[in-house]
């Protein structure tokens, strides 16, 4: 542990950090560009330069290891300024350089109110320019519908170079040219397809990378902000929702460490659009055919007619992708006292029984556990698709070597899908699964020699008939390649929806008579189910409910709300506080940025209204009281942020559960990774990025677009 | 002066053969095998008993450099790069041993290289070298056919000796960009430390070494470390090749002592400054990089490392521009700060931005278009580039600007005058509607 004389201030330093970290851990602040605790060190801003005590010259902080300070000649620890005049001279200088040819158009720039160099120039500056000559000026760079280019601006700090070429992996972007000559391009000035190119704008300390939907709509200081959880995917990345009035103007990451860092994938920051169109702000009930506007009383009145008609075995209720914890719970509550079996929030049909145990359906060894893990199996799924995240934290895994990866199925183009890391197709469907499971392939051996093997089952390989089974053979293979032992469980299953851990851990499943979703839309058919209540369901086409009667009760006119009877409008994840569930089981608060537009109420609210009129009144009158008793029913909802770990053994169950694996391949759980759910196909981002892959893949045909 | 039986160049002007019998004829490859069974130990110890300096332009020990690298290996092979990416204006030493004396620097390489425990060596030779590249593998491959390089070579020390040819770029002669550029990538100074003797080439250890610090090994070696330390000046010894380029007589490339004084340099072999010695107005004494030095002050200058740095100058490369009192002194250091611009490399801040704010302030001054005040910022500018960037472009930018203003202000602040009382000369603009 190397000790330095910092300000004075006399501490010993971890190992292995930077000078830069060691500052700041003795309370100096360090004014750097180019600098990312994420990305790898350039040096190349000098802002954070530094004296050190005895040195020629000053020494750039960020790139020198704490290990490499010598201490002085009469063993004193090596002595740090981090405010002299030396260091104020040569950061002003830096400054000074920075600014001659960056244009002073922050009036109309975007990231006024929040640009480093602003922040920095406060500080360093001087209030006037001695440069005299003509400013440079870069011409602009088309890059994509989501990222504005002002290269003007740029400071040529390299961390959106740096980005993705290391953490996203598609290297797209880079430098041409030399000297002040040198430009950030795309080279061919080509759309960059990265599913996480957002964060370059984050990561841009000026405004030469902002957000391009967003340009010139607000300033950051007459911006609300709101810390959430996004729920376009199941990993409950952190966000922070900015809000101006009734509106959200944009969705920006926060920092949690052992979820997303401090990363955020495209859908779940450009989605922002999408709730504001199509979105359901009055009740509607189907007159003649046609839907009309409703009064709330008049909604719940038809569906009270409805439900009288019916009887309680001919009543389901099917969950959707977005749903929070609370209304899927006072859904259940309201089902249950009505005696409606029929039950189920796993819309796509996933075969996941929670009587299994908890261990049978999370992510059990956590995303950040993906660091610890030495070799990896991927069936039936295509994490950049299913979670940017995940497959984000199993590159920077990658990029350390010796990490084996395996794929079977579940990938569009077989072995030529690029998933930002090497990995070695095993083969299409169950019968590698099998192969793999008895060890006869020659990837068993390297999931056995591993200390920590991981092995992540896909909603693709799961949703499908045999999909119970190939869980069990999964969790054979895990059992036998010692992937789940007393302090390492590396059996996991990768949600598609924000919703499904919570609607599992809360036991949204039919009962031993019930039935699950495929059995609902048979029994609609042949008249056997003529009510069937729709919590934001979006995914199943509407005429399989043949001539039930269907409640839609969501926030988009989507597909649910076309064949709906009854539409009842809902608050969408930024307009509403509730629990979400990630798919590593961590219980996460999600709080209210906005209010839902019209007559739009809070989904529990909803439930607990309706729940009045059909003479089954459910017991709360308010959310807290809707908490306590869902915290009752499953204690660690409580335990918010916290994960309550699946058994080992409930793996040894599932492995138990045999049966016959089906021929078909696996195929991937996201058709269009930008039109996953109701929100982001009422976006036209979405859309447009949408039709951009495929022509990028060329898909599209010459009457696209 | 040098006398000619202690030249260790002795087919500077390729008068001979510069073909392996010929080298041979004249004494290189001899009793090689010799000097490989004093030990590696013992070559680093001699030379750094001969008090060989690098000729690369720092002047750093070059046996301390090489005992720098590591003995035992840790399982990465140790390199040799040479660095014969000879790109500083002025000079033209490396690429004349390259063309005409090429098997004295393969030699070297040798020696080096086995001094060093390395079994590889790489010589990175400038993109604009094209005769000289084909001179300088022709005889690798000759050296290879002989069997006194390569594997099982007659020396006893497995040998492998590349050739890379760069693409004509200044910063890829800074030792961690021409790694850069050997790796394949673009040529951008690493950040040190890690130094390439513990992180280099292929991140192994490396040590990049000059072509004319290698090319002095054998004979060194040969002769003793005593007859190379008896030569030149105490702690700035043995000899040195000059490059003498400007306005004299004759100008020529020249191997001759250190510390030599520069009027004895000139005279002797270049025929002497263009007018007389009177003539002189300034001399660069080490390379485009280093400050000038007026004329008044080159007397008895004595052209070594320490002596030059008294005088706030460089040895440099030794590569000598004379100027006399013909010359634009601001015209031809604005011409210098563009050479500067151009070949930054855009990584850090302070040269990307610093070098273009001087290219174009001087290029105003050198047309007197700038104000007196101006010349103070300018100085200031250059030490906000000085000891601020990565790797020493920024420093060597800023230096020929220092020294231009150090000695010669009155030559800007009368071209500024100049202008100011000549408002109407060529170029200004005429309100021809006001007439």
């Amino acid at each position: 542990m190397p000790t330095l004389n910092v300000n004075g201030n006399v501490i010993e330093v971890p190992d292995g950090i930077t000078l830069l970290q060691a500052c700041e851990m003795a309370g100096a602040e360090i004014p750097r560009f180019c600098y990312h605790e994420r990305l790898s060190i350039a040096g190349n801003c000098r802002m954070c330069l530094v004296e050190w005590v005895g040195a020629p010259k000053p020494q750039a902080s960020c790139a020198l290891s704490v290990n490499d300070l010598r201490p002085n000649r009469d063993g004193s620890p090596a002595e740090i300024q981090t405010n002299s005049e030396i260091v104020r001279k040569a950061r002003e200088g830096v400054i000074e350089f920075l600014l001659i040819n960056h244009p002073l158009d922050c009036p109309i720039c975007d990231q006024g109110g929040e640009c480093d160099l602003q922040d920095q120039a406060m500080s360093y500056g001087v209030d006037a320019s001695r440069y005299a000559e003509n400013k440079r000026a870069v011409d602009e760079k088309d890059i994509g519908a989501l990222v504005q280019t002002t290269m003007t601006r740029c400071i040529h700090c390299t961390r959106c170079i740096r980005f993705v070429t290391e953490v996203a992996g598609v290297p797209e972007l880079g430098a041409t040219g030399r000297g002040e000559d040198m430009e950030i391009t795309t080279y061919l000035e080509k759309a960059m397809s990265s599913e996480l190119q957002g964060n370059v704008i984050d990561l841009c300390p000026v405004g030469a990378l902002t957000s391009k939907p967003y340009a010139f709509s607000a300033r950051p200081w007459e911006l609300h902000k709101t810390e959430t959880i996004d729920v376009m995917d199941a990993v409950g990345s952190n966000i922070r929702i900015d809000t101006r009035g009734r509106e959200v103007m944009r969705v920006m990451p926060c920092l949690h460490e052992d979820v997303n860092e401090e990363w955020i994938s495209d859908k779940s920051r450009f989605i922002w659009d999408g709730l504001r169109t199509q979105r359901l702000d009055q009740p509607y009930i189907r007159k003649d055919g046609k839907l009309e506007p409703a009064s709330w009383s008049a909604a719940f009145a038809a569906i009270a007619s409805a439900a009288a008609k019916s009887s309680p075995q001919k009543m389901a209720a099917i969950a959707g992708d977005l749903a929070a914890a609370e209304e899927m719970f006072a859904l259940k509550c309201l089902m249950d006292s009505l005696g409606v079996a029929h039950i189920d929030c796993r819309q796509d049909g996933a075969q996941l029984d929670p009587a299994l145990g908890r261990g049978s359906y999370i992510f059990n060894s956590t995303i950040a556990g993906i660091e610890d893990a030495d070799a990896l199996l991927l069936i039936g799924c295509n994490p950049r698709e299913e979670a940017a995240i995940i497959n984000a934290r199993i590159r920077k895994r990658w990029r350390r070597g010796n990490f084996p990866i395996g794929a079977i199925g579940g990938l569009k183009d077989g072995a030529n899908t690029d998933l930002t890391y090497e990995y070695e197709y095993l083969g299409a469907g169950p019968e590698t699964l099998s192969e793999v499971r008895s060890g006869k392939h020659s990837f068993f051996k390297q999931l056995k020699s591993a200390t920590k093997p991981l092995i992540i089952v896909g909603q693709g390989a799961l949703a499908r008939k045999d999909g119970a089974t190939v869980l069990s053979a999964a969790a054979t293979l895990a059992v036998t390649c010692k992937a789940v032992t007393a302090d390492w469980n590396g059996f996991n299953v990768l949600h598609t929806a924000a919703s499904r851990v919570a609607g599992l851990d809360l036991g949204f499943v039919p009962g031993p008579t019930g039935r699950d979703v495929e059995s609902i839309v048979r029994g609609a058919k042949a008249s056997e189910v003529d009510f069937v209540y729709l919590l934001g369901a979006d995914e199943i086409p509407g005429e399989q409910f043949g001539k039930a009667f269907v409640v839609y009760q969501g926030t988009h006119g989507d597909q649910g709300a076309h064949r709906a009877d009854v539409i009842l409008p809902g608050a969408a994840y930024s307009e509403k506080s509730g629990i979400y569930v990630n798919t590593e089981g961590r219980a996460q608060m999600a709080y209210r940025g906005a209010f839902p537009p019209g007559d739009a109420r809070e989904d529990w609210a909803i439930l607990r209204a309706l729940s009045d009129v059909l003479g089954a009144k459910l017991p709360f009158d308010s959310l807290d009281q809707l908490r306590a008793a869902m915290f009752e029913a499953v204690p660690h909802f409580a335990n918010i942020n916290g994960i309550e770990a699946g058994l080992p053994e409930d793996i040894g169950r599932v492995a138990k559960v045999g049966g016959r694996l089906g021929k078909d391949p696996f195929e991937g759980a996201v058709k269009d990774y930008y039109l996953t759910n109701p929100i982001a196909r009422a976006s036209r981002i979405m859309a447009g990025q949408s039709q951009a892959a495929k022509s990028h893949l060329g898909e599209a045909t010459g009457t696209d677009g | 002066m040098l006398a000619d039986k202690d030249r260790i160049f002795t087919n500077l002007y390729g008068l001979h053969d510069p073909g392996l019998k010929a080298a041979m004829m004249r004494g290189t490859w001899d009793g090689t095998k010799k000097l490989i069974d004093m030990g590696p130990d013992s070559i680093v110890d001699q030379i750094k008993e001969s008090g060989l300096r690098g000729r690369g332009g720092a002047g750093f020990p070059t046996g301390l450099k090489w005992s720098f690298m590591p003995k035992e290996s840790d399982g990465r092979p140790n390199y040799l790069v040479v660095n014969a990416d000879e790109s500083e204006p002025g000079t033209c030493k490396d690429r004349d041993v390259m063309r005409h004396d090429p098997h004295i620097l393969i030699e070297g390489c040798l020696i080096a290289s086995f001094a060093m425990r390395a079994h590889a060596c790489y010589i990175y030779i400038r993109g604009e070298f094209i005769r000289e590249r084909e001179a300088l593998q022709r005889a690798i491959d000759e050296a290879y056919d002989a069997k006194l390089i390569g594997k099982n070579n007659k020396h006893g020390w497995d040998f492998d000796l590349y050739l890379h040819h760069g693409a004509g770029a200044y910063i890829c002669g800074e030792e961690t960009a021409l790694l850069e550029s050997l790796e394949g990538k673009k040529g951008m100074p690493r950040l040190k430390p890690p130094f390439p003797a513990n992180v280099g080439l292929y991140g192994a250890p490396t040590t990049v070494n000059n072509v004319e610090s290698i090319a002095v090994t054998p004979t060194i070696l040969r002769r003793g470390a005593g007859w190379f330390a008896g030569l030149g000046r105490p702690n700035n010894v043995g000899t040195k090749l000059f490059c003498i380029s400007g306005h004299v007589n004759q100008r020529c490339n020249v191997e001759e002592e250190m510390g030599i004084t520069l009027r004895e340099l000139l005279e002797k072999h270049a025929g002497g400054v263009r007018g007389g010695w009177d003539n002189l107005m300034a001399v660069i004494p080490g390379g485009s990089s280093v400050p000038c030095l007026p004329g008044d002050v080159c007397g008895d200058l004595h052209m070594d490392f320490d002596s030059l740095r008294e005088m706030r100058s460089g040895l440099g490369t030794a590569a000598v521009i004379v100027m006399d009192k013909s010359t634009d002194i601001v015209r031809a250091v604005a011409r210098l700060a563009r050479f500067y611009k151009h070949e930054s490399c855009g990584q850090c801040t302070p040269c990307r931005e610093g070098t273009g704010w001087m290219w174009r302030v001087l290029t105003r001054m050198a047309e007197g278009r700038a104000e007196k005040r101006e010349i103070d910022m300018l100085l200031e500018v250059t030490t906000q580039v000085e000891g601020h960037t990565i790797c020493a472009l920024g420093d060597a930018a800023a230096w020929p600007v220092q020294g231009l203003i150090r000695h010669f202000r009155h030559e800007i602040e009368a071209r500024i005058d100049a202008y100011a009382a000549n408002p109407d000369h060529d170029g200004a603009v005429t309100m021809q509607a006001a007439e």
